[in-house]
């Protein structure tokens, strides 16, 4: 693991407006493969903000994006997966009426022929069913039944859906929104050892969470974010978990 | 706050012990689903049977083949109608552009001295473009939701029918080929069926087999994350509205190919008709649930109760309270359905 070389993702003095609010005031980080980095704030402290901006759903004002050491412009969500990017939001983005491999491959199903407009091609929907089900497969995810609408499914399995379509396309970066939220301890664990997972295959993983535990468990960094501006960075452990929480709601004095 | 949740845990694990029953509540709800999504054609199965029995005539060749001669425009209507409401839309216009359709077929017959192929071509067009107009102003006008477009639409064709045809009424005259379509029958089925079994088989491709297909049912199962998943809504949606407007056409030319004629006051109500097909052939209102055979069971569930009611003399007020009462029957299967799937989801949260 060379993570001292070039960080997967980093994000150079990262400033966002909406009007007069001025959400992000010169954030920087870096994401390394291999590592967990926990990015943490209250509310409006402009964690979804920049995860927005590196999903590719609102553009930077200031700043640049760096993947891999070289500087790109993500102006679109469907940009962003194509560098590798992947974004499970907090609300999940499945479609209730879809299978778990309808689900996964939605916007950039396997299809054919190739010379065709893409919604004009046919859907080789035996390629989605395999590569899916490898990819359940190879995640522990167990689903009660393969071809069910996800409607049927429940949070827990739900999550791990919208965890794992991240995997089948994740090549860099997956960023992780609130992942554990609405979820029980049975039901969280899973979705942690899924972060593991991906952690382990080589990306580089941006997680956003309220739970301290799951923060010194996962993170091997933890970056703070308070008001748009980046307030710490440091190595989450037992020892320090007070100075975080500190940090994040601005006590530190 | 650990503890809490520990808590939670223990008391959430508690009805999962019980395990015979919970995997036997399963197998109901499950059942229950499966039922709901059989449901229309049992209740197709069951009025056929039932009028089978109260008029003999009901079953003879010439009749069932007169029902689907009936049931055509409806059904092919309603396939258009049932893309719509898939993705969460409605289209109240189709009734007036398809009399629109006919009429511009009906001009365009004494200006081409009744050439079939300008005919049927200028039908079709016309169609389209109504369709087409009503997808691009709803998406690109930003509106909320497309009824009043479609309102607006369903006013200014009705108009523009009344208007430009010749005296504002109904216009004799289609060219041999439109009549063949409508009129004639081929190994005992009415030609207009084979139209709508073509259309059926060019719509179940598009939405089984094709990205644009799935790309619908993405649009009416969740339109944010659609659009977070990098699927062009928009020209889904645009598409969408100009198929349900080229339906119309098609209904436009197997209606003026039945009756030999154009008029503007064709499809009155027809978007009702469509609309009620579509719910009681099964599909969700709500969008994102439903296929091509809820629009042609609903739209043939519509074509035998008006059928065997005549046969049976019953006014065509009681064909209306009829409809009324299935749709209501429809839409509360509907209701259920989503019910059921909350307490599958659940018991799935404890089989875990």
């Amino acid at each position: 693991m060379s993570a001292a070389a070039i960080p997967a993702l980093s994000v150079r003095d990262a400033h966002k407006r909406f009007g007069a609010v001025h959400a992000l005031k010169g954030v920087s980080l870096d994401a390394f493969r291999g590592q967990v980095l926990a990015l943490l704030g209250d509310n409006g402290a402009g964690k979804s903000t920049l995860v927005r901006c590196i999903s590719g759903v609102h553009a930077l004002d200031e700043g640049e994006l760096l993947l891999d050491g070289e500087a790109v412009s993500l102006s679109t969500p469907a940009q962003a997966r194509r560098a590798g990017i992947e974004t499970v939001y907090q609300d999940l983005a499945l479609f209730d009426n879809l299978t778990p491999a309808q689900n996964f491959y939605c916007g950039r199903e396997i299809s054919f022929p190739k010379w065709l407009p893409r919604p004009l091609r046919f859907l080789n929907a035996p390629a989605m069913d395999r590569e899916a089900a490898s990819v359940i497969d190879r995640l522990k995810v167990r689903l009660p039944k393969f071809d069910a609408p996800v409607a049927l499914m429940s949070g827990g399995q739900r999550q791990a859906i919208a965890v794992a379509r991240a995997t089948v396309f994740a090549r860099n970066v997956v960023i992780l929104d609130e992942p554990t939220a609405a979820l029980g301890l049975r039901e969280s664990r899973k979705v942690l050892d899924l972060v593991h997972q991906l952690r382990d295959e080589g990306n580089a993983v941006i997680l956003i969470t309220h739970n301290m535990e799951h923060v010194i468990e996962l993170a091997d960094r933890a970056v703070v974010l308070r008001q748009g501006q980046k307030v710490g960075e440091l190595k989450p452990d037992r020892a320090n978990q007070q100075e975080l929480v500190s940090m994040i709601v601005g006590a530190e004095g | 706050m650990l503890d809490t949740a520990r808590q939670r845990d223990v008391s959430s694990g508690a009805p999962a012990s019980g395990r015979t029953p919970s995997g036997a509540k399963i197998s109901a709800v499950t059942v229950g689903l499966k039922m709901l999504n059989f449901g229309p054609l049992l209740i197709l199965a069951v009025l056929v049977a039932v009028f089978a029995l109260l008029t003999p005539n009901f079953l003879k060749p010439g009749n069932l083949s007169n029902i689907l001669a009936q049931t055509a425009v409806i059904a092919i209507v309603a396939m258009g109608q049932q893309l719509v409401i898939l993705t969460r839309g409605i289209d109240l216009s189709v009734g007036a552009n398809l009399a629109l359709a006919t009429v511009v077929g009906g001009l365009v017959f004494r200006a081409t001295d009744g050439s079939g192929f300008m005919v049927i071509l200028a039908m079709l067009l016309a169609g389209t473009v109504v369709g087409l107009i009503n997808g691009l102003v709803f998406v690109f006008g930003r509106l909320p939701h497309p009824f009043i477009i479609t309102l607006a639409t369903l006013s200014i064709c009705r108009g523009l029918a009344l208007q430009f045809s010749i005296n504002n009424t109904t216009m004799r005259g289609m060219p041999d080929v439109v009549l063949v379509l409508g009129q004639t029958s081929a190994f005992g089925v009415p030609n207009s069926f084979y139209v709508v079994l073509g259309m059926a088989l060019i719509v179940l491709v598009m939405t089984k087999y094709m990205v644009w297909g799935r790309w619908t049912y993405a649009v009416g199962g969740n339109p944010k994350a659609a659009v977070e998943m990098g699927v062009s809504v928009k020209w889904v949606l645009v598409s969408t509205y100009a198929f349900a407007g080229l339906c119309a056409g098609i209904g436009a030319v197997v209606l003026s190919g039945r009756t030999g004629a154009s008029s503007p006051l064709y499809g009155t109500l027809l978007e009702l008709d469509t609309i009620a097909a579509v719910i009681i052939g099964g599909a969700s209102f709500l969008g994102g649930r439903g296929h091509i055979g809820h629009a042609l069971i609903g739209a043939l569930m519509i074509g035998v109760i008006r059928n065997a009611l005549n046969l049976l003399n019953v006014g065509v007020f009681y064909q209306m309270i009829a409809i009324g009462v299935i749709i209501v029957v429809a839409v509360e299967a509907d209701v259920l359905r989503s019910y059921l799937e909350g307490r599958a989801r659940n018991q799935a949260a404890r089989a875990q």
